[in-house]
């Protein structure tokens, strides 16, 4: 048998190690899922992880999955890391969507190219709202801030629905549910000739620097993360936890509802039911496996958008439902959680030493000393 | 007049699901562990109580997989935050995420399938009564059994001996591990027997409720039940009552809906969403009525110095 056994000090390497560690365990539990359902698991796991990264199309393919979620993923972070569990991301990734369509809805073909601008703002200030809601609800009524952003995806979903069904639905649109598809100058600028990746990757990878730089070079940032890590050592410093709630909760759902614009004005081109398509929830994910950290995000945002990627192969290549994907980044996370107990305590083997025979051993070698040996 | 008595009886039936769920949840909390993995146990639950019931017929073994279904993902929850000191917050999270998953994945051929005939229940001489016989006694046994373990459970935590240690795990765990009683293995016991609860509800779901199964049918009621906790402020008999209130509201939507009132359906189905922000508004405006049943070492793990 084993035990726990408290480490004197968290062990750094074990913060490193322990992603990899779960993403192991993860493939060897996927390997022998595939085995049972009569997949040779080697070509099987190879649709997941080698398939999106064989060519400058596929690495393109992820980079324009990879976005949103890195996106959610680094606002999660903050707000983790400030101990406000924003998990609602999803609903606010929608507002986005919501707010920046609405401003491409207005665009012609003769707008000028900025009316990009206005559009992410539209969702940044959309999805800081909806997240603003939550916000206020807890600081003014101390309503539950987990349930609160939870309630309102599904509030924003059926908003999104009302809207494609009924108001912004395209009266030339054969009566499907969706809006207009938005003039061409809405449209992001591409990286790459021929390739889907946009300019919101560029836009995604400098705000994980900026917000390296605000959680470990800012004293705002320093002090909304003693907020989370200590409560008590925060209000004895005078930082406001108030201040932290609002900070937080207005950077993930910012950062969330600019995933959403740049979703809407990127790969869509217009509003449809199917926006959400579960990045507010996979970025939680993401968050955890990046350590809560803006560098570690983009890794495991990577490593998450392959699992998207692959779920989809899996369906067009192996005939499995694509759905592998959530079973793949639950099973990751759940992994990883029990790998991080490993920072914390290490795994000692019970050699077996009789119960009574301790309290003859303290007696013989007292571990206070006494104060004249000295 | 003609649509009141259904619409009792469909709020009633509604309610179960919720109240089963959150009954399941407020013996986790008394025990001190906050499991937001709910809403996946539900999910996988609904799917075993389902599978189960295509293929054996039996209304009984659908239940009897349901609740064996929530206790195993609640026991993998439970060793992983009690034994591993994982966050409770994060690890419930997983289990919400796995469910949601692996239920998608696995239950994709029973979205085709279908169940045997539904059998009706009805209360012999009771249900004869008109209006009221309609409204109360045709339901499924399970709504009454609901309502029976809901007394018990008021019972158990506020006059044995047993339900005085369940809380005192989680009020104080130190103390109670003090007095020499093993609080992890009791904390996972109640985490087993509540996951069984809302594994119960999941099959109720799928079996009785719709009864169908599809991705996702869940749809939210896992985090409603865990509201419907803090609204309750942990007592069983406002559990109850909050899910019919709840099932009313769900079936409202449903009614105004058949009335055909003039409001987009979209709107309508927001109602039990809304009414959950509302009401987890009103009751937590006041911290000092959270204060006076929240256990006090809720959501904080415990683990034994010597």
């Amino acid at each position: 048998m084993f035990r726990l056994e408290v480490r004197p000090q968290p062990s750094a390497t074990m913060a490193w190690l322990s992603p990899i560690l779960a993403l192991a365990v993860t493939l060897v539990v996927g390997a022998s899922l595939f085995a049972m359902l009569g997949k040779a698991p080697l070509s099987a796991l190879a649709v997941f992880f080698i398939e999106p990264i064989k060519n400058g199309y596929a690495w393109s393919e992820l980079a324009v999955k990879a976005t949103p979620l890195l996106l959610i993923a680094l606002g999660l972070s903050v707000c983790f890391r400030s101990n406000v569990w924003n998990i609602g991301a999803e609903g606010q990734f929608i507002l986005g969507a919501i707010g920046g369509g609405w401003v491409a809805m207005q665009a012609t073909e003769e707008s000028s190219k900025f009316i990009l601008i206005p559009i992410l703002l539209a969702g940044i200030v959309a999805g800081a709202a909806w997240a603003g809601i939550v916000a206020f609800l807890r600081d003014r009524f101390n309503a539950n801030e987990i349930l609160v952003s939870l309630m309102l995806v599904y509030v924003a979903d059926l908003l999104l629905q009302y809207l494609v069904y009924g108001p912004w639905k395209d009266p030339a649109g054969y009566n499907f549910p969706q809006t207009i598809t938005f003039a061409a100058t809405t449209k992001l600028p591409k990286l790459f000739r021929g390739f889907r990746t946009d300019i919101g990757l560029l836009i995604a990878l400098s705000t994980a620097a900026a917000l390296w730089v605000f959680l470990f070079r800012t004293y705002a940032g320093f002090q909304l993360q003693v907020g989370g890590l200590a409560p008590a050592a925060a209000r004895y410093a005078g930082f406001s936890s108030r201040r932290a709630l609002w900070t937080a909760l207005a950077i993930s759902g910012g950062l969330a509802g600019l995933a959403g614009a740049l979703e809407a004005a990127g790969p869509l081109g217009q509003l449809t039911p199917y926006v959400p398509a579960g990045y507010g929830f996979a970025a939680i994910i993401v968050a955890f496996v990046g350590r809560l950290h803006p560098i570690g995000a983009v890794f495991a945002s990577i490593l998450m958008s392959m699992f998207y990627i692959g779920g989809e192969l899996a369906q067009s290549r192996l005939g499995l439902p694509k759905s592998l994907t959530g079973v793949f980044q639950g099973l990751l996370l759940f992994t990883l959680l029990a790998c991080d107990t490993l920072i914390n305590y290490r795994l000692v083997w019970h050699t077996s030493v009789k119960p009574n025979a301790q309290p003859e051993a303290t007696l013989a070698k007292p571990s206070v000393k006494s104060p004249g040996s000295a | 007049m003609d649509g009141i008595a259904p619409l009792i009886a469909s709020t009633l039936s509604a309610g179960t699901i919720l109240a089963l769920a959150a009954l399941g949840l407020l013996i986790n909390e008394r025990a001190g562990i906050l499991n937001l993995g709910a809403e996946g146990m539900m999910l996988m639950a609904a799917l075993a109580g389902y599978a189960t019931c295509v293929h054996t017929g039996s209304d009984t073994l659908a239940f009897i997989a349901g609740a064996a279904a929530g206790a195993a993902s609640a026991a993998c929850f439970g060793a992983l935050v009690i034994w591993f000191n994982t966050n409770q917050y994060a690890t419930g999270l997983a289990l919400s995420l796995f469910g949601a998953g692996f239920s998608a994945f696995a239950g994709i051929k029973y979205t085709q399938e279908k169940l045997p005939e539904r059998p009706r229940f009805s209360i012999p001489v009771l249900s004869d009564i008109p209006f009221v016989g309609e409204a109360f006694f045709k339901q499924h046994p399970v709504v009454y059994l609901a309502i029976l373990f809901t007394l018990a459970l008021s019972w158990f935590l506020g006059r044995s001996r047993g339900g005085l240690v369940l809380r005192a795990i989680g009020e104080s765990p130190e103390s109670a591990h003090a007095l020499g009683y093993p609080v992890r293995r009791l904390r996972f016991t109640a985490v087993c027997i509540g996951g069984a609860l809302v594994g119960m509800s999941g099959a109720y779901l799928s079996t009785v409720y719709t009864p169908l199964w599809v991705e996702g049918m869940v749809a939210g009621k896992g985090w409603i039940a865990l509201a419907l906790t803090t609204f309750a402020t942990w007592r069983p008999a406002r559990v109850l009552l909050g899910a019919y209130l709840f099932g009313g509201v769900t079936m409202l939507q449903f009614h105004l809906q058949g009335q055909g009132v003039n409001i987009a359906s979209q709107w309508l189905s927001m109602l039990p969403y809304l009414a959950t922000i509302v009401v987890l508004v009103l009751i937590s405006r006041d911290i000092n009525v959270i204060r006076i049943n929240m256990p006090a070492s809720l959501g904080k793990p415990f683990h034994p110095t010597s």
